[in-house]
């Protein structure tokens, strides 16, 4: 009787303490991809959770069904409480979405779209005007706030979007790559708001970046994603922690592919992988590696140019995880 | 309930307010109307000379007709700003709020009634500057008002579900232009019925806005206000099945998306 009474506590408890909670998530979507392949998740309230993959990971495929745009065609998910099947409008009243591509009205100003935003998101018509002016005020755009938002250069409609986000004081985030095009600063000031929200009102974030660095410094933990499925979840200091050794890169030119081959006989070499000019070996000491992996490569006729030692990056947790380079991926 | 009724009007306000931003139409919705008047006023004028034609003057024939011939197309693009809305994302930012669904529609459908009726105000105006007389008063003229607004309504919606549906811009012109000018033909804007082939004169009887056209002609003229009540109610019955077919095209695209 007891142990049952515990358990039912148990299970209130977590679903107070897990602000999203996804359950083997899938879609497959009508023209027969299959971008969400069994997604399973829990992100605690508060959390800062960071979703990375390559372009076309499912990503945005998974934010939508979250945010109850797209039905899941397999699993199921709870979102602030709420079932993302069975109640998709008590989802929608405690989140906040800012989607991939901006989603601003461009003929109306930026007081204009913040107002509409709070009246369809049920904010007291009291409140709506002393909302929408501490927003744009968070985002520095009062100036611009009486202009139309064809106007805005894309860094203001991005933060349009965000204060369009926060309008209803949501419990839970998205942000699907909400710092793409933002200058460096506006996104460092990002950050610091997310942290600040986060610490004030326990706000949790979903975020999916294209960024390590953003990643490694704002996310309590994340998860790597990759063709839709969950490759690999921690916190940014355990995901660095699972990779043995440091990594070498030695810049070959042209040489690269056979110099992968010849590292990859060289005892003591855990990973290699080319990056261009450049070949990469993940090594137990990388101290007493270098000289070695120079000397294999000289010794065979590849002349080695230059020579860097580091520890893991999240880079190469990435890279680890998916077999590619991340910065050459976001680059494409 | 008044979750509907207030996005609808929030909403509503919205759609009047970009459409105010947007001068060119502004520009082409009194332009437009003024040019068919003047120009086909005086290339058809001698039409009425024809024995049987049975209208006093040319102008105060034409008139009721460029009245719902302008409903038919300022409503038709309609689906062009649900486009916009579409590939901004203003949709999916909308549709992940609490927003009720059906006032995303019926905004749109309110907001083509009211556009409409602004422009048939003009083109009544300016008719009777031309020489247009309207028998029927105030109540002839309101009726024709709410004739333009039905048919707008009717129109819009369905070209909002054809733009949900196809979410393509080419799609929804192809289907106006194909569409479009037999509907306003195939009707007595600028024939008389008696003067018409056979077959044509049956299609019209099915189409709206040859309802719409005859009526507002009997509105015009005042007499047979019993007619144009039924006429009203035929175009109600348009409007609600149009917006009904629009929900379902709305429904399908969530489904979809
Ligand atoms: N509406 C859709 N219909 C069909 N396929 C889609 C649709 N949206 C996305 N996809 C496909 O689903 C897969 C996952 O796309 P998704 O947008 O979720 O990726 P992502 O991780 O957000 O990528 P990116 O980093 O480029 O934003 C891709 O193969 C994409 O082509
Ligand atoms: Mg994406």
């Amino acid at each position: 009787m007891i142990a049952k009474a515990r358990e039912i506590t148990f299970t209130i408890m977590d679903a107070i303490v897990d602000a999203i909670v996804i359950e083997n998530l899938s879609k497959t979507y009508a023209n027969g991809v299959k971008a969400v392949d069994g997604v399973t998740l829990k992100i605690k309230q508060g959390e800062i959770f960071g979703l990375l993959g390559p372009n076309g990971a499912g990503k945005s495929t998974t934010v939508r069904m979250l945010t109850t745009l797209t039905a899941p065609s397999g699993g199921g998910a709870q979102v602030a409480g709420c079932d993302i099947a069975r109640d998709p409008s008590g989802v929608r009243a405690r989140i906040g979405y800012v989607a991939q591509a901006s989603g601003v009205d461009k003929w109306a100003t930026g007081r204009e779209n913040l107002a509409l935003q709070a009246r369809l998101m049920r904010v007291p018509s009291a409140e709506v005007e002393s909302r929408v002016t501490r927003l744009l005020q968070w985002v520095r755009l009062e100036e611009a706030a009486q202009r139309i938002v064809k106007t805005y250069s894309g860094g203001m409609k991005r933060r349009l979007d965000l204060a369009m986000g926060l309008v209803n004081d949501p419990g839970v985030l998205f942000l699907d790559e909400p710092t793409t095009g933002l200058d460096p600063e506006t996104r460092a000031a990002l950050w610091s708001d997310l942290i600040r929200l986060r610490k004030e009102r326990n706000l949790t974030v979903l975020i999916t970046t294209h960024y390590l660095d953003e990643a490694d410094r704002l996310c309590d933990r994340l998860a790597i994603i990759d063709k839709g499925k969950v490759v690999v979840e921690g916190t940014p200091a355990e995901l660095k922690a699972l990779i043995r050794g440091d990594t070498v890169s030695l810049e070959v030119g042209e040489e690269a592919p056979r110099a992968v081959d010849l590292l990859r006989s060289v005892a003591g070499v855990l990973q290699t992988l080319q990056d261009g000019a450049t070949v990469i070996a993940r090594v137990e000491q990388g101290a007493t590696a270098l000289p070695v992996l120079i000397t294999a490569l000289e010794k065979s006729g590849v002349a080695v140019r230059s020579a860097t030692l580091g520890r893991p990056s999240l880079d190469d947790v990435y890279m680890h995880h998916t077999g590619h380079r991340f910065t050459g991926e976001a680059a494409k | 309930m008044n979750a509907f009724l207030s996005d609808t009007r929030h909403l509503l306000i919205r759609h009047l307010r970009t459409t105010i931003r947007i001068p060119i139409w502004i520009a082409v919705t009194i332009i437009q109307p003024v040019i068919w008047l003047t120009l086909y006023g005086q290339l058809f004028r001698r039409v009425v000379e024809i024995p049987g034609f049975g209208a006093a003057s040319y102008i105060q024939f034409l008139t009721p007709g460029v009245v719902i011939m302008t409903a038919l197309f300022g409503s038709a693009w309609a689906g062009m700003g649900i486009l916009e809305d579409l590939t901004d994302g203003v949709m999916d930012r909308m549709l992940a709020t609490p927003v009720s669904r059906a006032a995303l529609i019926t905004a749109r459908v309110l907001h083509a009634s009211v556009t409409v009726t602004a422009q048939s105000i003009i083109i009544l105006l300016f008719g009777m500057a031309l020489g247009a007389r309207i028998p029927g008063g105030l109540p002839g003229f309101a009726a024709i008002l709410l004739m333009g607004a039905l048919l707008g309504a009717g129109f819009s919606a369905l070209s909002n579900g054809l733009a949900l549906v196809t979410r393509r811009e080419e799609t929804l012109i192809a289907v106006i232009n194909f569409f479009g000018l037999p509907l306003t033909f195939m009707s007595t804007a600028f024939m008389a019925a008696d003067l018409m082939p056979g077959w044509i004169r049956r299609i019209a009887g099915a189409n709206p806005v040859n309802w719409a056209v005859d009526a507002s002609r009997q509105a015009m003229l005042g007499g047979n206000w019993s007619e144009v009540v039924k006429t009203c109610l035929m175009l109600l019955g348009f409007a609600l099945v149009s917006v009904w077919i629009s929900t379902q095209a709305f429904r399908a695209y969530r489904r979809s998306s």
